[in-house]
């Protein structure tokens, strides 16, 4: 086999992954159908597995075929498919390219740190508690990096653009309002986006090997799988110039052992060796030298599994932190929201909570950019999991774009006809907030907006209206609470913990009128 | 440097071509307060089955488009384009319409004319699925985003009596003619939204609107830039839960237009189309009384065509 050609055949398919994952999450276009999306995504081993054991279908099979490649060819998400090891592989190819050229520091296998953080994560999530994959997912973490930081940037050169083909004209491209998407989310993409760039201009793939569960679980599978790089004694002569080029630090030039749980297949070493004694094909598991290195490992798992076991009692606070976080809207007034709006599809907090990652692909594709990252609103074990914030916007009635383009199944697909009778929370009116109680002026601007008329305007005093609810037929859009003027809100709209199917409006048949009646003027 | 030249350029002409058309109005107003025999029309209002064929008519009886667009004027059409809705629901101005009065426009030798809204829902979407967009691509015109707060302008509402001052879009400022050419929709604030209350999407900041005595600022707004023109599609009207509506039950057919420059006067026939009187309209009783224009159809010229 030409290695040179497997190597490139790797670049060229992780680039691919890489652009088209990116430009899902920059398009505000949306250009992409959500099953497009959904088939760019299908390889995404956590959204996959989630969804997977959320909905059981072929559609969420990616991770299955993942885990089958990784017993046969080792870490091939790693390598190629996950965008947070091309965006590492970039950011270490550019300093190579463009800077001091200097050989990666040696990796230590921490391999205690790397199997605390995987049982840890297993078993936290087995108890329903997704907040490690929250801040660990690759897939998640490098959506939030280009939602976050990279996005913003793109929305800004295209109003340039904008704006400078306005100026002779042309409107083929609009001003779009970038828009905050949330401090905490950004401050954690920041400070992620500073980590992976340090540790890949100094250690290559370290994050890959440390922090990273989806690493570290493929890890232990490709330790028995059938293909795997190792280093031919009769040729090698431990001139070291593979270990040099390692991303991961797993060859011991030594003892010319590869530890393969390690290596996150960038198959530099194989181009590397001018003996050609670096062989990446069929090797035996059950060879003594190949499990000997890895016998402290063992007792680091075993030591990992009881700092899982310790930590696993300070879990009943997360979950405890999580129930009772419902946000109280601390606003002078009555504002009182007891849940928080979960996007459409979410069924309800407790599935919408136990199934999102936050990857923020639903807060990108949202036209309206209702959708914005949480706070404290689903409790700290739900950070930065979205919500629906009508404040920003309202959620249109003729869209399902979010349950669309969900991977993890944390937003289940909505047709249109299901989210039109689809209640993600109920309307509140307080007449002591409202502009025609306060001025006796006349606003409306509530039921002006409500797309099932949930909000009327009735008689009030002298020739005012004033606005009266009716919870039944509302399906919690947000757009009243939007369009209110005052502040704090007069109307709003409080989530459902579980949606439910709204009551569809009354409708009265309209007589016709006589259209050959003369002009009434 | 072309950009603000032509700002200035269009703000001027813009002043010009507006305080044209409001002398000429009070002039007539103050001269004539009988309803003249021979003189120039004050409304015109149509009834057929074809809203662009409506307006062919209604202008041709006004004078004719070139009466209102000279050759090399750039010109902006305001439709109402608020929703997400297909022409159906009603809750947008018709498209053809649209379409038609773009296409007239060029034929009386337009420079440019542009087309936006403010929209309410999710602006591509109200562009797309109003059906308007496509009509004005096909007509040659250009649609315009309203959706960004960067295009609109500060401006002084001198004659204002809530609303002093506001932020217009720049089309608005930049355009030597404007037609306003609202649908005759039920309204929950306003009761009615026609005429007037459509210049609610040239602004920006509808909210400080309805929190600060919404029909005043109705009202208020009409004396920074009337319309050169307005063209009330009253061809399907919503009559009920508006301005978006629920279903296509809410809307009527009532085949029907009016034209009028008088913004007034068109607010005040479109009231009496749909089944209600001027004076149940807050902001119609006080533009009327701020001399903004006539709602005393009885005091106007007006042309009656059935197609």
């Amino acid at each position: 086999m030409n290695f040179r050609v497997l190597k490139k055949a790797r670049v060229v398919i992780s680039l691919i992954f890489f652009l088209l994952i990116t430009f899902i999450f920059i398009d505000f276009t949306n250009a992409f159908s959500g099953s497009n999306i959904r088939s760019v995504l299908y390889f995404q081993f956590i959204p996959s597995l989630i969804s997977f054991i959320g909905l059981a279908t072929i559609a969420a099979s990616g991770f299955i075929l993942i885990a089958l490649l990784s017993l046969v060819f080792g870490r091939i998400y790693c390598s190629s498919l996950c965008p947070l090891g091309t965006l590492q592989d970039i950011i270490h190819w550019s300093k190579q390219k463009f800077g001091r050229k200097k050989v990666p520091k040696k990796q230590k296998p921490f391999s205690f740190v790397r199997y605390s953080i995987l049982l840890l994560s297993v078993l936290l999530v087995l108890l329903g508690l997704i907040t490690p994959l929250l801040f660990l997912d690759p897939y998640s973490n490098y959506g939030r990096i280009i939602a976050n930081l990279f996005r913003p940037v793109f929305l800004l050169l295209n109003n340039l653009g904008a704006l400078t083909l306005e100026s002779m004209d042309i409107y083929t491209l609009y001003r779009v309002e970038p828009g905050i998407t949330n401090l905490f989310s950004i401050l954690f993409s920041i400070a992620l986006f500073f980590l992976i760039t340090w540790l890949s201009v100094k250690y290559a793939r370290l994050f890959c090997n440390t922090l990273c569960p989806v690493g570290t679980l493929l890890g232990l599978l490709s330790r028995i799988s059938v293909f795997k790089i190792s280093l031919d004694k009769s040729v090698c002569t431990s001139c070291g110039k593979c270990s040099a080029v390692c991303k991961a630090g797993c060859i011991d030039v030594k003892s010319r052992e590869v530890a393969f749980d390690r290596c996150v297949g960038c198959l530099n070493c194989l181009t590397a060796c001018p003996t050609n004694g670096v062989v990446f094909g069929y090797k035996k598991t059950n060879q003594q030298e190949v499990i000997k290195p890895f016998d402290p490992q063992r007792r680091n798992l075993l030591a990992g599994a009881l700092v899982v076991g310790s930590s696993l009692a300070a879990s009943p606070l997360m979950a405890a932190s999580q129930m009772g976080g419902d946000k109280r809207c601390k606003s002078p007034q009555d504002v009182i929201k007891n849940y928080p709006v979960s996007p459409p599809g979410a069924v309800s907090l407790d599935h919408f909570n136990d199934a999102c990652t936050a990857c923020h692909l639903c807060v990108s594709a949202c036209p309206t950019h209702v959708i914005k990252p949480s706070l404290l609103e689903y409790g700290l074990a739900g950070i930065m999991q979205p919500r629906l914030n009508y404040h920003t916007n309202y959620c249109n009635f003729d869209c399902v774009v979010c349950s669309e383009v969900c991977p993890t199944g944390a937003l289940r697909p909505l047709s249109l006809e299901e989210k039109h009778v689809l209640q993600l929370g109920k309307v509140k009116f307080i007449k002591h907030n409202c502009i025609v109680y306060i001025k006796e002026t006349d606003c409306g601007a509530c039921s002006e907006h409500c797309p099932t008329k949930a909000v009327k305007m009735r008689p009030y005093k002298k020739k005012l209206f004033l606005p009266i609810v009716e919870p039944n037929i509302c399906v919690g859009c947000g757009a009243c609470e939007y369009a209110c003027p005052t502040d704090p809100k007069s109307i709003f709209v409080d989530g459902n913990p579980v949606h439910l199917i709204a009551e569809k409006p009354i409708i009265e048949e309209l007589e016709q009128p006589d259209t050959t009646e003369d002009f009434p003027f | 440097m072309k950009r603000r030249d032509f700002l200035f350029k269009g703000l001027g002409a813009g002043i010009l071509a507006g305080s044209g058309v409001s002398m000429n109005g009070f002039s007539r107003l103050m001269g004539n307060p009988a309803a003249p025999e021979d003189g120039d029309i004050d409304l015109v209002a149509i009834k057929g089955t074809s809203p662009a064929d409506m307006f062919d008519e209604g202008i041709d009886a006004y004078g004719g488009i070139s009466k209102f667009v000279k050759p090399g004027q750039s010109v902006v059409v305001k439709p109402n384009i608020g929703w997400d809705a297909v022409p159906e629901r009603a809750a947008n101005t018709n498209p053809e319409l649209i379409g038609r009065i773009v296409k007239r426009c060029y034929e009386a030798g337009a420079s440019s004319v542009s087309v936006f809204d403010n929209t309410c829902d999710e602006w591509k979407k109200c562009y797309e699925n109003s059906g308007i967009e496509s009509e004005v691509n096909d007509a040659g015109g250009t649609i315009i985003p309203g959706n960004s707060e960067s295009y609109y302008k500060d401006v002084k509402v001198g004659e204002g009596k809530t609303l002093t001052e506001t932020k217009v879009h720049e089309l608005i400022l930049n355009s030597d003619v404007f037609i306003n050419v609202p649908v005759l929709k039920s309204h929950s604030s306003a009761k009615l939204t026609i005429a007037m209350k459509n210049l609610m999407g040239v602004v920006w900041d509808r909210r400080w609107w309805h929190k600060n005595d919404l029909h005043q600022c109705i009202a208020d707004y009409t004396t920074f830039r009337k319309p050169d023109l307005n063209i009330v599609d009253a061809y399907r009207v919503m009559k009920r839960n508006g301005p978006r509506g629920v279903s296509n039950e809410d809307v009527i057919l009532l085949d029907s237009m009016v034209i009028s420059t008088d913004i007034v006067a068109a607010d005040a026939a479109a009231t009496k189309l749909f089944g209600l009187e001027p004076e149940d309209i807050p902001y119609i009783v006080i533009a009327d009384e701020m001399g903004i224009g006539t709602m005393d159809l009885s005091k106007l010229n007006i042309k009656r065509i059935k197609m």
